[in-house]
């Protein structure tokens, strides 16, 4: 390998390794079309050809790959939620999560750095007792710890009684993490392309036929394509798509925004996150701040920065972190999520028979790819929806069986 | 800061507004399957595009109607649901679980 290097090195070209093999023309008919080459469309292609032998699959990409939610969320993976398909879901997220880089032998810079929730009243004392409490029993590691605990995790937080909203408790989740967003997207798109499957850029899907129930073929701005079974994983445009498809859908799409400031030296190991300050923080590997979780207060599909937003997370992180108050911005953006109204995804069937969804995915559809691609992919096989899957159905709107996160999510809304 | 404009409090900053959905026409109550109301509760248009919403001015409690572009985020017009709604509707009155 150094040898190889130098070379390189030496070498007056610098030939630029191809990690996915670029777009041909596309074909009259695929077996399966994912919609949407972010994580999940990539994660679940990679899964079909790996462990399925399904090949003749496209992904086809409005823009270009990894650009939408993926590349604007920011990076967190957790699995403390409360209810126990919101946990055993998101474990089994986190475990993939931890094998993923060996997985395509590419590094998605996996760090297990843990995440600490603050709680600043009585009642979130009481709900982290209780998501503690189904962690633990589900396998997941978090438990409730006193300001003594939280001082000696975090040095730098304000822990001073004095404040707007002292810090009483905090719920330490041992099995956070974070990874590098975009490399997640490039590992399992390159997987995917080594073993056949094609991906289309810049292929916007403008309508999906449907005829007697079934989707027959899609309409591209590239050309007609027939498919056997079509998936959407297009998080932020899960309304527009599914309504092409006839398919009504329980989302509203509201902005979340985010910023990072210039790099520091490494002093904030975990994931801090405030639920009432409606604000977390994490450093990055690079040592910048990300400062995010400010979602819009009405729905919106827009992606533009507002400064009513930088003052009051700003102010929120200043509060938990006072040496931020000299920091410089170097970036704020935001992303739509697709909100659902019990915070949980929507995954599995539609009213279409062949058509398959993967929407819903607030502000939580980073920490789940690996679990999405493993199950999505499996029903997309087996035609059978996997048990870990089912409770997040779309009919359950119907059925009025709601699985609520709203609690569990560290963002504001 | 946005402004919005209320339709009985004139310009305000958008801080002082709460959105309240978009604007459905109810189903009736009384003869609403189960599968209406989920839809009606949870389902949502979610259009890029032009909508009408409810919002309220929070501090006067006043609710209102508002046409506004879900993309461009340009509220176009603000009105008063006097402007839909025109009748007055008489709930029945609660008759000690037995049906009409």
């Amino acid at each position: 390998m150094p040898f190889g290097l130098l070379k390189y090195g030496l070498s007056s070209e610098y030939p630029a390794q191809h990690h996915f093999t670029p777009a041909t023309e596309l074909k009259k008919h695929y077996d399966v079309v994912i919609i949407g080459a972010g994580g999940h469309g990539t994660a679940i292609a990679y899964n079909l050809a790996k462990y399925h032998g399904i090949t003749n699959v496209a992904v086809l990409e409005k823009s270009y790959l990894g650009g939408g939610n993926t590349a604007r969320n920011t990076a967190v993976i957790r699995s403390n939620y409360l209810t126990e398909e919101g946990v055993s879901f998101y474990r089994e997220s986190v475990k993939l999560y931890n094998n993923l880089s060996n997985e395509f032998n590419y590094n998605v810079m996996m760090e297990n750095r843990g995440q600490l929730t603050l709680a600043h009243s009585d009642a979130a004392v009481r709900s982290f007792r209780w998501r503690a409490e189904v962690n633990q029993h589900m396998g997941v590691r978090s438990e409730l710890i006193d300001r003594q605990a939280i001082a000696e995790l975090v040095p730098n937080l304000n822990m001073s009684e004095d404040s707007r909203f002292p810090i009483m408790a905090g719920l330490w989740h041992a099995d956070g993490a974070t990874a590098r967003h975009d490399a997640v997207a490039w590992g399992y798109a390159k997987g995917a392309c080594d073993r056949g499957v094609e991906l289309h850029q810049l292929t916007e899907v403008e309508d999906i036929e449907v005829s007697r129930g079934r989707v027959t073929a899609v309409k591209t701005n590239r050309g007609r394509v027939e498919c056997g079974v079509v998936v959407q994983a297009v998080a932020g445009a899960s309304s527009i798509v599914a309504k092409k498809a006839g398919i009504p859908l329980p989302i509203h799409c509201y902005p979340l925004q985010a910023m990072v400031t210039q790099p520091y030296k490494p002093i904030l190991t975990p994931h801090v996150s405030s639920p009432h300050v409606h604000v977390y923080v994490h450093q990055t590997s690079r040592g910048e701040f990300v400062i995010g979780g400010g979602s819009d207060p009405y729905p919106l599909y827009h992606t533009r920065a507002t400064l009513d937003q930088r003052e009051s997370l700003s102010a929120a992180a200043m509060e938990l972190f006072p040496f931020l108050a000299q920091a410089r911005m170097l970036r704020q953006w935001a992303g739509t999520t697709d909100m659902t109204p019990d915070y949980s995804p929507i995954m599995g069937l539609s009213p279409v028979e062949n058509y398959y969804l993967d929407a819903g995915w607030g502000t939580w559809g980073f920490k789940a790819t690996p679990i999405c691609g493993v199950t999505i992919a499996e029903l997309v096989a087996t035609k059978k929806v996997p048990e870990i899957i089912k409770p997040f159905e779309l009919e359950r709107f119907y059925k009025y069986e709601q699985i609520n996160e709203a609690g569990a999510t560290a963002a504001s809304h | 800061m946005k402004l919005l404009t209320c339709p009985l409090n004139g310009q305000r900053n958008i801080s002082e507004f709460t959105y309240g959905g978009e604007y459905h026409p109810m189903p009736d109550p009384e003869t609403a399957s189960p599968r209406q109301w989920a839809e009606y509760v949870f389902f949502h248009d979610n259009e890029a595009g032009v909508v009408i919403e409810w919002w309220c001015h929070t501090a006067s409690s006043f609710w209102f109607l508002a046409e506004r572009n879900t993309i461009t985020d340009r509220v176009i017009r603000t009105f008063e649901a006097s402007e839909i709604f025109q009748n007055r509707i008489d709930f029945a009155e609660p008759t000690n679980g037995e049906k009409k």
